[in-house]
């Protein structure tokens, strides 16, 4: 596909763009809050983008993604905070951290090279709980990660005077991390419509469909595969980097299985394969909690004049419902790649 | 004669502890069609995926002059051999044009892959028809032809068949060794493993008879035909 856009496709994305710019501003008057939601929606949308290389382009399904998130959260933690008294500048870690998780990305595929399916969805869910455990263990007898107690005070971005976490006029810092985070996520979507397209890309899709005959047609499936995991497991460790940025602070907690699990749904909902499937999955998915945190309150004391269902039950209860709804009705996702869906008519026939 | 474009010396295949092919050893010569027949578990698959170096093997695996019994699986379609692997091995959820692009992945002379693509449309008609189909839709036997015309997009001296009858209809069996037979035509070297027999001997010049991982016979095509052991045990008489 070569990039010639038509003019009915420039000025819809104009307005896209135009809308994305006025977004946080239209946010902010709904409450400050809303902006950090869909700041965490982005990061949300760039790890599934990452996940999406190893799962839905080379078909190597990972059970254990939040292990690069939480590598590119801590290397950005401890070259930014006092807990070693680095204080790096973002655009230096961030490039490191990307370098580090996707370095732990060949680590975890290296040995995982043989196998497929069931066999390596375990060992990288084992992988995503070692990294997690580690960070949990590794305070003594030499303190690198302070434990369950987590790394606080972490550096904001800054570039000389200007820091992203201090309001400057009608710039609150969400808004900035916005912007910033809207610029990588802008970068990340190219890149992965580049590699789709390319002969790597080619290269995943071949060795999804048939290794043998990927390496028969001159594939050498070893690199191609561990190239998948580094790859995927970088945009990981970036969007880590930003996540320990905006909150400033970092624990093991926030990196359990649950969130790789979350990570994947967001792949599989939207539709694993397709970029802007992923995109809408992870929208979807990250803001919908929140919408019922915001909705199900004032609707139950409306109806019934108290709180029946403590809204955190209720939003599993309905996230699972999506779900089986989803598997049930467009089993190959909201918005699927055209090859993953003919996989499934063809199965249909 | 002339020198072999594929030898294999003392070749031994291992699964576990178990010995599936035992020492065997055979040359093709180029612009040769040969064929290794024998039942189910011979060791004919695991000697061909031996040879395109799928599997690891003991012993010496010479291609024309040079040693390939070391080199990776994805190298070899560069130096001219190619597998038609068993069952197929289409990319199922890939068009056919895209199927017979992936064929020619380690090359880059757009003009010659142009060329070769003319080439194998006028051998196999139906892939041009259905060129915009999706390959894992087509019958099966129109797939054994993909999968032929996506190693020869890769342009090889040498053509590892396996099984290229499996599965298939009648009539169609038939029809893909029509192809094959084109394609030899052409002046292909060409190892074909096959469960059936009489078709594979019929085609070829010469032959070798596995049992149980080793080579009992080998001789010419015709010989092979008349040899009332090979009549009695693989030809159904």
């Amino acid at each position: 596909m070569t990039g010639a856009w038509s003019t009915k496709e420039k000025i819809g994305l104009a307005c896209v763009a135009l809308a994305l710019i006025a977004l946080p501003f239209v946010l902010a008057m709904a409450g400050t809050a809303w902006v950090r939601i869909t700041n965490f929606a982005v990061l949300f949308i760039l790890l599934s983008l990452g996940l999406n290389i190893v799962v839905g382009f080379a078909g190597l399904l990972d059970l254990g993604y939040v292990a690069f998130f939480a590598v590119g959260a801590y290397v950005y933690a401890l070259l930014a905070s006092p807990h070693f008294g680095l204080h790096l500048p973002f655009w230096l870690i961030l490039p490191i951290g990307a370098a580090v998780a996707g370095l732990a990305g060949a680590v975890l595929g290296a040995p995982t090279l043989r196998l497929r399916g069931d066999y390596l969805a375990i060992v990288t869910l084992g992988f995503g709980e070692i990294v997690r455990i580690f960070m949990n263990n590794l305070s003594a007898p030499v303190n690198i990660t302070n434990g369950p107690k987590g790394i606080n005070l972490i550096d904001p971005f800054r570039i000389g005077d200007f820091s992203f976490s201090a309001n400057s006029g009608a710039l609150s810092g969400p808004i900035k991390y916005y912007y910033f985070l809207l610029l990588v996520l802008l970068a990340v979507i190219v890149i992965n419509r580049r590699l789709q397209d390319s002969r790597i890309g080619r290269a995943w899709v071949a060795i999804r469909e048939d290794e043998i005959a990927a390496k028969a047609a001159g594939i050498n499936t070893r690199n191609i595969k561990l190239l998948a995991f580094a790859m995927g497991a970088s945009f990981g460790g970036i969007a880590g980097g930003m996540f320990a940025a905006i909150q400033g602070f970092v624990s093991p907690e926030s990196f359990i299985l649950n969130e790789s699990i979350m990570i994947l749904a967001m792949v599989v909902l939207g539709g694993m394969g397709n970029i802007w499937g992923v995109i809408a999955g992870a929208v979807l998915l990250s803001f919908m909690p929140e919408l019922l945190r915001y909705t199900v309150e004032p609707a139950q004391k409306a109806l019934f004049g108290r709180m029946l269902v403590d809204p955190e039950v209720l939003r599993m209860l309905i996230f699972g419902l999506a779900l089986v709804l989803t598997m049930r009705f467009r089993p190959a996702g909201l918005w699927p790649e055209t090859r993953h869906r003919r996989e499934l008519d063809a199965d249909r026939k | 004669m002339a020198r072999a474009l594929i030898e294999a010396l003392n070749l031994q295949i291992h699964y576990g502890g178990i010995a599936a092919v035992k020492g065997i050893s055979f040359a093709v010569e180029e612009g040769e069609m040969v064929c290794l027949i024998g039942a189910n578990g011979a060791g004919k698959t695991s000697t061909l995926k031996a040879l395109a170096r799928m599997i690891p093997a003991h012993g010496e695996i010479h291609y024309g002059a040079e040693r390939i019994d070391a080199v990776p699986a994805h190298e070899l379609i560069r130096k001219g051999v190619a597998l038609v692997p068993e069952g197929r091995g289409i990319f199922a959820r890939l068009t056919v044009a895209e199927n017979l692009a992936m064929g020619a992945y380690h090359r880059n002379d757009k003009a010659g892959i142009a060329a070769d693509l003319e080439r194998i449309h006028a051998l196999l008609p139906r892939l041009r028809e259905r060129a915009m189909q999706v390959a894992g839709t087509l019958s099966g036997g129109e797939q054994q032809m993909l999968a032929i015309g996506r190693a020869l997009m890769g342009r090889p001296k040498l053509l590892l068949l396996d099984e290229p009858s499996m599965g298939l209809a009648p009539l169609m069996v038939e029809k893909v060794f029509e192809v094959i037979r084109a394609v030899a035509a052409e002046g292909m070297t060409i190892l074909l493993v096959e469960q059936n027999a009489r078709l594979a001997l019929e085609l070829c010049s010469r032959g070798y008879v596995m049992e149980s991982g080793a080579i009992t016979v080998a001789d010419t095509s015709a010989a092979l035909l008349a040899d009332p052991r090979v009549r009695a045990a693989y030809l159904g008489e």
